[in-house]
């Protein structure tokens, strides 16, 4: 197995590490990084929780080679709220969008890249941007309420 | 998963990787299925080639006489959004708009799409329906196949070992002719469909149907042309297309899965080539 020197920023801090080249990039920023926001779910790229950004483009990270992730700019939840929450957080909490959690980074972390691609999505084009981000809880109103409040009026 | 990982920075350094390591290597494009059948240990190559890092394999863009090309390594979600092949056709970018998530898009690519070979896949029925080629590279040459000569069974190509696809070539479209891509999805958005149908028609000036393809995905081994329906279409009127459209369920090969029986798949695709139909002949 050969190992390789990958150079990335997790939520703005450089990170400099030498992994293997089976290694997922949802190991190596829980594992070796200890950024646990990120979840993993399904673990094949369907069920949304481990949503990252890399570049600002929304990825699976349970599907990612972690060597893919050398000389790019990696997101978690962990590096969305500076001393307060964004918008989109403080929308979550007064809308009820989530309830055990665990769907919650990867809810945020798409809903992020919704909002920089489309400012004022209608409640369409949320639902269908989001529909890869599974949720057992909400049945999804509270999530997209959430959206439409950080959003503003589409 | 144990194996060395090589990142080649063009086609000819791939290609040499390819010769020298034989059967133990394997292209990487994407990565989301390459990743996913290497953890179910259904995929154990001794030496990974990632494709990422070779820009010759990217862009998409119109070719000079109106057709489009697209580069190997360009993602679902760049088509998606690529003005040149939304301009080239509308139920191109919709058949790539319809793969799975955002997510899966993003990361996707098009040649990888079309190595995996997935008789599911959305984008094959509809760049079959638009009289796609395929250009492919090998340390020996490089060729051009129709793409309906790729896939040649479930998860299987007709490429040899140590050939590349580098781009797919789209055709410049007649004037006239109208395209669709429809997927029946009865369980959930990101499913892959139970059935699917990629159509383009195009009249004779006197109002008969002067050509068609009709390529159905997901009801066999391969994506499947509907080559009886077609032919029962051509130089008729469209108020043939009801009586055509039955022929289809003779052509398709569909098995019993989790997406329905294959009674019931054959039912769904005489209802949605007749939809299909009715996109393009309106």
């Amino acid at each position: 197995m050969s190992t390789h020197r990958v150079a990335f920023t997790l939520n703005g801090d450089r990170r400099e590490l030498e992994i293997a080249a089976d290694r997922l990039l949802i190991d190596v920023i829980r594992d070796d990084c200890g950024a646990t926001g990120t979840k993993l779910g399904c673990g094949v790229g369907v069920c949304g929780a481990c949503s990252v950004l890399v570049d600002g483009e929304l990825l699976s990270a349970c599907l990612l080679p972690a060597v893919f992730a050398d000389g790019r700019r990696i997101t978690t939840v962990e590096g969305l709220a500076n001393d307060e929450l964004t918008p989109l957080q403080d929308a979550f909490i007064r809308e009820g969008g989530f309830q055990c959690g665990i769907c919650t980074p990867g809810q945020l972390i798409a809903a992020t890249a919704l909002l920089a691609e489309q400012p004022r999505p209608d409640a369409e084009a949320i639902r269908s941007w989001m529909m890869g981000n599974l949720c057992r809880c909400t049945g999804y109103y509270g999530i997209v309420r959430a959206i439409q409040r950080a959003a503003g009026p589409a | 998963m144990t194996f060395d990982y090589h990142e080649p920075r063009t086609l000819a350094e791939a290609l040499a990787l390819l010769d020298r390591y034989g059967e133990d290597a394997h292209l990487m494009a994407g990565g989301t299925a390459t990743v996913l059948l290497m953890r179910q240990g259904l995929l154990r190559p001794g030496h990974v080639i990632a494709l990422r890092a070779i820009d010759e394999l990217g862009g998409i863009a119109h070719t000079p006489d109106g057709g489009l090309r697209i580069g190997a390594m360009a993602t679902h979600r760049a088509v998606e959004r690529s003005a040149d092949a939304f301009a080239y056709s509308p139920a191109l970018t919709d058949a790539f708009g319809s793969v799975a998530t955002v997510r899966i898009r993003n990361q996707a690519t098009v040649g990888g799409n079309l190595a995996h070979a997935d008789p599911a896949q959305d984008p094959p029925p509809m760049l079959s329906a638009l009289n796609a080629t395929v250009s492919v590279r090998s340390s020996r040459g490089g060729r051009s196949l129709p793409i309906e000569e790729l896939a040649v069974d479930h998860f299987t190509t007709s490429l040899a070992h140590g050939e590349i696809i580098t781009e797919v070539i789209l055709p410049p479209i007649e004037p006239g002719t109208r395209e669709t891509y429809l997927k029946f999805l009865p369980r959930t958005a990101d499913d892959y469909a139970t059935v699917s149908v990629a159509a383009t028609l195009r009249f004779a000036p006197g109002g008969t149907i002067a050509e068609t393809r009709i390529v159905l995905g997901a009801v066999g081994p391969t994506p499947i042309r509907a080559r009886r329906v077609e032919d029962a279409l051509r130089g008729q009127p469209v108020s043939r297309a009801r009586d055509a459209v039955d022929l289809v369920r003779d052509e398709i090969d569909p098995i019993d899965d989790l997406r329905g029986s294959a009674a019931y798949k054959r039912e769904m695709a005489r209802i949605w080539t007749g939809r299909a139909l009715a996109q393009v002949t309106r």
